[in-house]
């Protein structure tokens, strides 16, 4: 065991409760500001101290958005079932492809392999704007835009290389006698692909998911030139939010709360499986 | 037949060289320990038998049948890794288990076939147990009951020994015989120390550089070793390896050390004045006082429970280990004199480092007539 001195673990709480109050500061004070009427958010000082009002929640909800003036009818619900709909769509067909993808680059070196890699991952070099005027002529013209399968298509340039490439990395470091030994023990490739291959770089698909799910979650660019109103995801759909009647930071804030959560608990949920089986050790180095 | 019959492999990477048409033959039921330094080509040879490697040229009968193009699943081998490979994410068990799952085995019958391995390996108190909460010897007991599992009628086993305590070493150097005798199958043994390939093999082969140097029983390999790099690596102490030039007097072939005469044995008639090392072990040089010994001084003595072993220089500077069993007399320093019984000595040609072969005399008579 170290040793640590109390004063070095009380330097290292202060240290930590700082770290933590930086990062997680911002997210408590939206869901505060998502509680308060507009009026309370903007009074001066600001103050710890109001009545909790659902109201914004069900402003977003209802799809209602009163302001100072009118009454805006916003799709924000709708926005983020397309929000769930692409991004669940989108990481799912790139774990599809990108997890064989990768176990091919990983263990086989065939013709052309490395360049081929590569230029899956110069994908994610290239602004998006170079590709998305000829996308949108030519997604017009077979019928893809503005629908989800397009959508999921186009959002592959974002998953696909992420996937590829940290899921790669995590079957090159799988010992290779591993694998052999269970096909010698007499089992198929397939087989040794989904019994040994796949469990063992789960954490690394599963690190490599959450990420994948949230740059397409957080896409905009994409979503706003080729989805149309009811296709469009939260980050476009939140654009509605600034209104010439002013902006609604209540609501605002309700709809980051809501918008945010999906990735909130996923990165919960899945930051076991990022910690877990890092530490497998069957293979003596 | 059965057995493994290897023909003309060659296996390169890139443009190195692997394994350099090499064949080898083992009978059906026999142990072939594959004996040769690291990097010799030994474990990519042991990885073409079980098919995880793919050579370029030549081919592998397995039990009479050609494997050389048959996937690693269907070829019905057992392998034990020297990393020993186990499965990270299941129980000793299922690792023990996963040759006999590939079978479609009942449920009972994978029970009993893990039960018994494990009991036979001693493990089978830790059959529940994740890999990373074993000892390193569990781990290798469990590596090589997986191997074992499914009674193969060939089994690999690639220094199996190599990660493990001397204790245990020394433990299952002793019990692996038995053990694979029970198995009843052909085995091939890697390994790099010499202890491991007299105690397991029925017959050593020898690769060095991806070729078979000598394929032999222990006593052949350590009595007449194919070359000075065998001779050297066989015994330990090492063999003293000297340089000489055999010549011919009245009595018969002799060589000369410290101006002293040294017969040959019978059969190296024809290696007069030829540049020769002699190859001669430890223990066949003891100290004396006889009227035809050699004066030599002790420069080093290293005293081991069951022996003691002394290095000599002789007046001309040529460095000889003794080796005797302890507790008997000998000088420990100063000068010291020395007889040689070059009975077993070993003749090599200088150049080529090969094994000067002693002639038969009988064939050679014979020749002769």
């Amino acid at each position: 065991m170290e040793h640590t001195s109390p004063l070095e673990r009380i330097l290292r709480g202060i240290a930590l409760t700082a770290v933590v109050v930086f990062f997680m500061f911002p997210i408590l004070w939206i869901v505060l500001m998502s509680l308060q009427t507009n009026e309370t958010i903007l009074r001066s000082p600001p103050s710890m101290v109001f009545e909790p009002t659902l109201s914004n929640y069900q402003a977003i909800i209802s799809g209602q958005l009163t302001g100072n003036t009118a009454t805006l009818e916003i799709k924000f619900m709708g926005n983020l079932l397309n929000s769930i709909i692409l991004s669940v769509g989108s990481v799912a067909l790139a774990l599809l492809l990108g997890v064989p993808a990768a176990y091919a680059f990983a263990r086989h070196k065939f013709r052309g392999s490395e360049d081929i890699a590569f230029t899956l991952l110069s994908f994610r070099f290239a602004p998006p704007l170079l590709v998305l005027l000829p996308l949108t002529i030519i997604f017009q013209q077979i019928g893809l835009a503005d629908t989800y399968i397009g959508l999921i298509w186009v959002y592959q340039l974002i998953c696909l290389p992420l996937i590829l490439w940290i899921v790669r990395g995590y079957f090159e470091d799988i010992s290779p006698d591993v694998e052999h030994a269970y096909r010698i023990a007499g089992h198929s490739w397939f087989a040794t692909f989904r019994h040994i291959a796949l469990p063992l770089a789960r954490p690394g698909i599963a690190a490599a998911g959450l990420l994948a799910f949230i740059f397409a979650w957080n896409n905009f660019i994409f979503a706003l030139v080729l989805a149309s109103a009811d296709k469009q995801p939260v980050t476009v759909g939140a654009l509605a939010f600034i209104t010439a009647s002013g902006i609604q930071y209540g609501q605002i804030a309700a709809a980051i709360v809501l918008s945010i959560a999906p990735t909130l608990a996923l990165a919960l949920y899945a930051q076991r499986y990022l910690v877990e089986g890092l530490s497998l050790g069957a293979v003596k180095g | 037949m059965g057995g493994l019959t290897i023909t003309n492999l060659t296996k390169r990477f890139k443009d190195t060289v692997v394994l350099d048409d090499l064949s080898l033959e083992i009978e059906e039921g026999q142990t072939l320990v594959l004996f040769g330094p690291s990097g010799a080509g030994k474990t990519v040879l042991l990885r073409c038998i079980a098919g995880a490697v793919e050579p370029e040229v030549g081919t592998i009968q397995i039990g009479g049948t050609d494997m050389t193009d048959v996937p690693p699943e269907q070829r019905g081998v057992g392998m034990a890794f020297q990393n020993f490979a186990l499965f990270p994410h299941m129980s000793a068990f299922d690792n023990i288990a996963s040759p006999l799952t590939a079978k479609r085995a009942t449920r009972d019958t994978i029970n009993d076939g893990v039960q018994a391995v494990a009991r036979l390996l001693k493990i089978d108190h830790v059959l529940g147990h994740a890999p990373k909460e074993l000892s390193n010897g569990q781990k290798q007991r469990t590596a090589l009951a997986r191997a074992l599992a499914a009674q193969p009628k060939l089994l690999l086993l690639d220094d199996p020994l190599r990660n493990v305590d001397a204790k245990l070493r020394f433990e299952m150097r002793l019990e692996l015989p038995r053990l694979l005798a029970e198995q009843g199958a052909t085995v091939v043994y890697v390994t790099q120390d010499y202890k491991e390939a007299m105690a397991l093999g029925d017959k050593i082969a020898v690769l060095v550089d991806g070729k078979i140097t000598q394929v032999g029983t222990p006593e052949q390999v350590y009595l007449r070793p194919a070359d000075l790099r065998i001779a050297e690596q066989f015994g330990d102490p090492t063999i003293n390896l000297l340089d000489v030039t055999p010549e011919q007097d009245d009595l018969g072939m002799h060589i000369r050390l410290s101006e002293k005469r040294v017969p040959l044995p019978p059969g190296y008639d024809g290696t007069q004045g030829q540049s020769c090392v002699i190859g001669i072990r430890p223990e066949a040089i003891r100290f004396t006082e006889g009227p035809n010994s050699i004066e030599v001084t002790i420069e080093a003595e290293t005293p081991f429970n069951e022996k003691t072993i002394t290095l000599c220089t002789t007046f001309n500077g040529r460095e000889i280990l003794i080796s005797r069993p302890a507790g008997t007399d000998a000088p420990d320093e100063g000068k010291a004199r020395i007889d040689i019984d070059a009975t077993n000595a070993v003749l090599f040609d200088r150049s080529t480092g090969l094994r000067i072969a002693p002639q038969d005399t009988a064939t050679s008579r014979s020749a002769a007539a």
